[in-house]
């Protein structure tokens, strides 16, 4: 098969086309930097019409990861990436006839704060999304399930705090804050969270790329399908790095109101650097968000290979090669 | 249009299909065209109608749900009554005799041919009654629901209807103002949900939609004069001519229609099933939602002929009845039952006391199957009131005073009970419960009977007897006994034996324990304090409170078994645990007697192994067994202290072999959790237990729904217990089945794995729950460890450490999504040693959820 994988330099993206090419798929990569894979490649951004088009001629299918990730920034950015980068991803895969696109989006689209508590997945919700990037990335999904037609079968597939060796957005960010002290625990640490090993969803956008057809037009959370408590999640991934692990204690409230505060400030700024605590993430480690994973085994055909147990070990091997 | 002319129901109300709404104009019978509004599911060809009449101030919005229940095939057809609902406004009063020909002109526009099923409410009963009356060939069946067909003796109607009619009131509460329809949502319990309370309000938001509120409490004869009086009379004279089944469903605690409009109903259709919804009050298919269930289990039942009931077992030893063994032993001198420190009563003695007691019960009202309940403390008193109310034919209520005064004054006032037979106490106790039925008092001398006012005493009945004649004996199918579960799980339930049941019961104990006339026991356990007569074994009560077991002390023990010269100790694990604790104050007269005791029959629970080898050196002959039952079938399973060593480790707690003559099998659950697997012996399958055996429960009282669900594989009775069997014909208990964890990989339960937890050396006590939607569960163990106690107040729960975390998962078996603590597991309030494992799964699922986000600001 032929397969366009947009946004192949973050860990997700690199995993899936690497996968990919493993099993003999003729791979296509497109982002903006050279991701060093060995397989073809189109540089460009993902909202540049040209160069999409450009790589999306002749595929069979696509898989379509680019966006925005982030906590900062301003609205138009995310809206250019992940908005108006998806729709120039439909376009072409008109255009060129491509049968099958599974999108990548987040379970966040859905989440307006509340506590999920092994549910499934819900409808995109931009309205009630949590920040630019879940309300940006709620818009594109509906978009593409908009798009589900004879002649191009769509299916979405929201991957849950996707984490694994070289992560440098969650893993990454959580051990350089815990190497310097600055790590906190929100709230209790209580709150049940569902978390994905990168190779799971790796093979998760491979099984829906070949169920993509007989099933179509849905959303489907993939996740390992064993929630922990937040707190325990940071203490694993901190033991795995053989950093220490929440240094201290902050209650929910205040959390919230000073990432709220700070997410105002750092706006005002237009500062780029990550702030230190935002809104959205006091929620994400402070409210219980697990999914009803049922639907997506069924659908996909697809069961997650990698334990948590294993994960964590492979994280903790990765982490003492490079002492 | 004008105000009279029938209004559109409004959009959006919720459980309401707004498909089931239709009007049509029917001419009555003085020539009025009327517009009504009816909701109607459309089915054709039906195999059956259920007509549903609202009473005042409702609407058919009442019957929603069993519009969505209904099973298939049958039609729901459910009028608003003219002047009422969104049916048209009328510009006169009606009568009833009117709304009677109105429900039938109606059903006759509709083309409601075929079998019918009346259900109603309120005042709608008594005219789907008259339309009942009218239609006998129709006639399927009736259900009712909180309603009254007449007013009971001495009673001037219901009290706050009697005041919305008082003339003054009357125009302002009812139709002036909303408060009369506001008022009828606001008794619902629990409360109803403000869209659901506006829902009911809706058709009758101004006074011109409000008339008819008031003409029809107006309507309420209350005097002999009033012109719907007769009609009145006539449909409640003509109900005890309607044979066919009827179901009755209560919500007792309704402020309007207390339980003696039940009784009215129930002597009119003795027939009837009847289940009543404790806690539900007057609005019951609000209060009661599972109300429509049990209609549409019931009317499907209709028409499925009744399945053989199982031929009625041989009596355990023929000719046998529960006092025959008093009559045997009428002339021994030997002692029957030993209160330490008071009296001792022959066997001869006793079985005088019992005819004559039994011949002065007769003689003063107690009539064969009247229901008397026993509120007297454990003693030779209720031992002889016991066998004489059986003796006389009547049937012994006894709910464990453990329940409280509210938990005892809804099972009793359940059980409809005839008479009382109290102690002081106790029959100040019936007084507070509204007890209904006679006063006979208990206890030394005319004074109880003289402070309480009771109608007699035993004394003076023992008396009357002598020269009464001896009453005839019972059946052995006939109900000899209501006992209450301990209210553990929910409201406690009524379970009725017949005699034929409780003989086969004491046979069997006597069989499983080999008891035999050289056999004495010691009855430390309130229970089995009154088996001995019906064994025709000798007893001895200990001098202390046997419904606190904790009190007892090795040498109350000792002296009670040397009052009887003991061979068998009936005790619980709570008691033996103080008589282990104080075997070190025995004199060498009580070793001795206590020595001779050789078996400890230990009920309620398992005795733990350590416990048992501290007993020993109290009970040093004593083999210790533990039964498993419950309720409504004990014992089921028997198991020795050396068989549950024998047994070792397993998924659940081993019980044992089931007793010969008892089956038991399984219902395999499903990925949700429910037991609906077809019964299996298969080793190894888990599912809800299932017992058959002539011992089983009769069935429960006035629970028709409970009954219909325990009982749906005919002649066997689900426990609620979920276990399996293992290659040996072993019984092991993993759990309750509203406590299985039906996770997305399989139905986990919770003992074994709990079991497993507690044998860590961190853990004292462990909890299995889920949480999580249904089907897609994850495992949460909630713990409380050994030392140092974690921080934070009773039962709050935290995160357990990694450490902790990790051994707790290793040990588990299963996936482990979370490790709580807390200082200590919530327990039922009951027993206060089980734990509640519903209360845990709460409030580990609030704790997971975490924090939560603040409200988003408008």
């Amino acid at each position: 098969m032929r397969v366009l994988v947009t946004g192949a330099s973050g860990m997700l993206g690199r995993a899936t086309a690497a996968a990919l090419s493993e099993r003999g798929d003729e791979v296509t990569v497109l982002q903006r930097r050279p991701a060093g894979l060995p397989c073809a490649e189109v540089l460009g951004d993902v909202a540049d019409p040209d160069a999409v088009r450009r790589a999306t001629r002749g595929q069979d299918a696509v898989v379509h990861l680019a966006a925005k990730v982030d906590v900062v920034g301003r609205r138009r950015e995310y809206v250019r990436a992940n908005v108006a980068g998806t729709r120039t991803v439909l376009a072409a895969c008109r255009a060129a006839g491509v049968g099958r696109l599974v999108h990548v989006s987040s379970p966040s689209v859905a989440h307006a704060g509340a506590a999920l508590a092994g549910v499934g997945a819900q409808p995109a919700d931009p309205a009630g999304a949590r920040g630019h990037y879940a309300r940006s990335k709620a818009v594109a999904e509906q978009e593409v399930l908009a798009a589900d037609a004879a002649g191009l079968a769509v299916l979405v597939v929201r991957p849950h705090l996707v984490w694994g060796p070289g992560d440098t957005q969650l893993v990454g960010r959580i051990v350089d804050r815990a190497r310097a002290g600055r790590l906190p625990l929100i709230g209790s640490g209580a709150a049940l969270i569902d978390t994905t090993y990168v190779d799971n969803a790796a093979a998760a956008l491979i099984a829906a790329l070949h169920a993509c057809g007989p099933v179509h037009g849905e959303a489907l959370v993939v996740t390992n399908g064993e929630p922990r408590p937040v707190g325990e999640v940071l203490d694993r991934l901190c033991r795995a790095a053989g950093v220490p692990g929440p240094g201290f204690r902050v209650p929910f409230r205040a959390a919230w109101l000073a990432g709220a505060v700070i997410d105002g400030a750092w706006t005002l700024a237009g500062a780029r650097a990550t702030p230190p605590l935002t809104r959205f993430l006091a929620e994400q480690l402070a409210t219980a968000h697990w999914f009803d994973q049922r639907r997506t085994r069924a659908a996909l055909g697809w069961r997650p290979e990698v334990s948590l147990d294993e994960g964590f070990a492979r994280l903790g091997r990765w982490y003492a090669d490079r002492r | 249009m004008t105000a009279a002319a029938a209004a559109d129901v409004p959009h959006g109300l919720p459980g309401l299909d707004p498909a089931w709404s239709r009007t049509l104009r029917v001419t009555d019978g003085d020539g009025v065209a009327h517009t009504w509004h009816v909701l109607d599911n459309g089915v054709t060809d039906p195999v059956g109608t259920l007509l549903c009449v609202h009473g005042n101030p409702t609407w058919s919005y009442l019957w929603r749900r069993l519009l969505t229940a209904a099973p298939p095939g049958w039609r729901v057809v459910a009028p608003d009554q003219l002047g009422m609902g969104f049916s048209e406004r009328l510009a006169a009063p009606r009568t009833l005799p009117q709304r009677v020909a109105d429900l039938v002109d109606l059903t006759a526009a509709l083309g409601v041919t075929g079998p019918v099923v009346t259900v109603a409410h309120d005042w709608g009963g008594i005219i789907s009654l008259g339309w009942a009356l009218a239609h006998r060939e129709q006639l399927r069946g009736v259900v009712l629901t909180n309603t009254a067909v007449a007013q009971p003796d001495h009673d001037l109607g219901p009290v706050l209807i009697r005041l919305a009619s008082a003339r003054a009131l009357h125009e302002a509460v009812t139709v002036r103002t909303p408060v009369f329809v506001q008022a009828a949502t606001r008794l619902s319990r629990p409360a109803l949900p403000a869209d659901v309370r506006r829902a009911f309000a809706a058709p009758y938001r101004s006074a011109a939609r409000r008339r008819s509120v008031g003409d029809f409490v107006a309507d309420i004869p209350f005097t002999d004069a009033h012109p719907s009086r007769p009609a009145l009379d006539a449909i409640g004279a003509g109900m005890r001519g309607l044979d066919v089944p009827a179901l009755l469903l209560w919500g007792p605690r309704d402020p309007v229609f207390a339980d003696r409009y039940l009784a009215e109903i129930r002597d009119r259709l003795p027939q009837a099933e009847l289940h009543r919804y404790e806690g539900a009050s007057h609005l019951l298919p609000e209060d009661a939602p599972q109300y429509a269930a049990a209609i549409a289990q019931w009317v499907t039942d209709l028409g499925t002929p009744p399945a053989a009931p199982p031929a009625p077992g041989a009596p355990p030893v023929a000719g046998r009845h529960l006092w025959s063994a008093l009559a045997e032993r009428a002339g021994d001198p030997s002692p029957a039952v030993v209160e330490v420190g008071g009296a001792t009563t022959s066997w001869a003695a006793l079985h005088r006391r019992v005819e004559d007691l039994a011949a002065g019960l007769a003689a003063a009202g107690v009539r064969p199957g009247d229901r008397v309940a026993l509120l007297v403390e454990p003693s030779a008193d209720l031992t002889a009131a016991v066998y004489a109310v059986w003796r006389a034919g009547g049937v012994i209520v006894v709910a464990d005073k453990g329940l409280g005064l509210g938990g005892m004054r809804r099972a009793l006032r359940s059980a409809a009970v005839d008479h009382v037979i109290g102690g002081g106490p106790g029959l100040a106790a019936a007084r507070l419960m509204g007890l209904p039925g006679s006063r006979i008092a208990a206890g030394p001398g005319p004074l109880v009977r003289r402070v309480t006012g009771a109608a007699h005493d035993l004394t003076e009945l023992t008396r009357l007897g002598r020269t009464a004649a001896s009453p005839p004996e019972m059946p052995l199918d006939a109900d000899c006994a209501v006992l209450f579960t301990s209210g553990a799980t929910g409201p406690a339930k009524g379970v009725v034996y017949t005699q034929r049941q409780a003989l086969a019961q004491f046979e069997l104990v006597r069989s499983t324990y080999s008891l035999g006339p050289e056999d004495r026991f010691v009855a430390a356990f309130a229970p089995f304090a009154l088996l001995g007569p019906a064994l025709g074994i000798g007893s001895a009560v200990p001098d202390i409170d046997v419904t606190r077991p904790g009190t007892l002390r090795a040498t109350d023990l000792a002296r009670a078994a040397a009052a009887v010269d003991a061979t068998v100790v009936f005790a619980s694990p709570a008691a033996l645990r103080r008589v282990a604790a104080t075997g070190a104050d025995l004199t060498a007269p009580e070793r001795t007697a206590l020595s001779r005791v050789r078996l400890l029959m230990s009920a309620g629970a398992p005795v733990p192994a350590t416990l048992l080898e501290s007993v020993r050196a109290v009970l040093p002959a004593a083999e210790a067994h533990t039964p498993y039952g419950m309720t409504e079938a004990l014992p089921v399973t028997d198991i020795s202290a050396a068989e549950v060593e024998a047994a070792g480790p397993g998924d659940g707690v081993c019980v044992g072999r089931p007793l010969p003559g008892v089956e038991v099998r399984l219902s395999p659950l499903s990925a949700t959790g429910q037991a609906d697997g077809p019964l299996t012996a298969e080793p190894g399958r888990t599912g809800e237990v299932c017992v058959r055996g002539p011992h089983v429960k009769d069935r429960y009282d006035a629970l028709w729904a409970t009954e219909r669900a325990a009982s749906r594989d005919p002649g066997w009775h689900r426990t609620g217990d979920v276990g399996h069997l293992d290659d040996a014909g072993r019984l092991w208990i993993e759990g309750r089945l509203p406590h299985v964890v039906p996770t997305a990989g399989g139905v986990v339960t919770p003992v074994g794995v709990e079991q497993r937890v507690e044998r860590l050396d961190e853990v004292s006590a462990a909890a299995v729950v889920g949480v999580g939607p249904v089907g897609a569960q994850v495992v949460v163990v909630v713990l409380v460890p050994a030392a140092p106690p974690p921080r934070g107040r009773g039962e709050s729960m935290a995160p357990a450490d990694a450490d902790l975390a990790a051994a707790v998962r290793a040990a588990a078996g299963v996936d482990v999504a979370a490790v709580l603590v807390a200082r200590r597991l919530p327990v039922d309030i009951r027993h206060a040693s089980k734990v509640d494992r519903t209360a845990v799964a709460g409030r580990a699922a609030g704790v997971l959820a975490g924090s939560g986000a603040p409200r988003r600001p408008r």
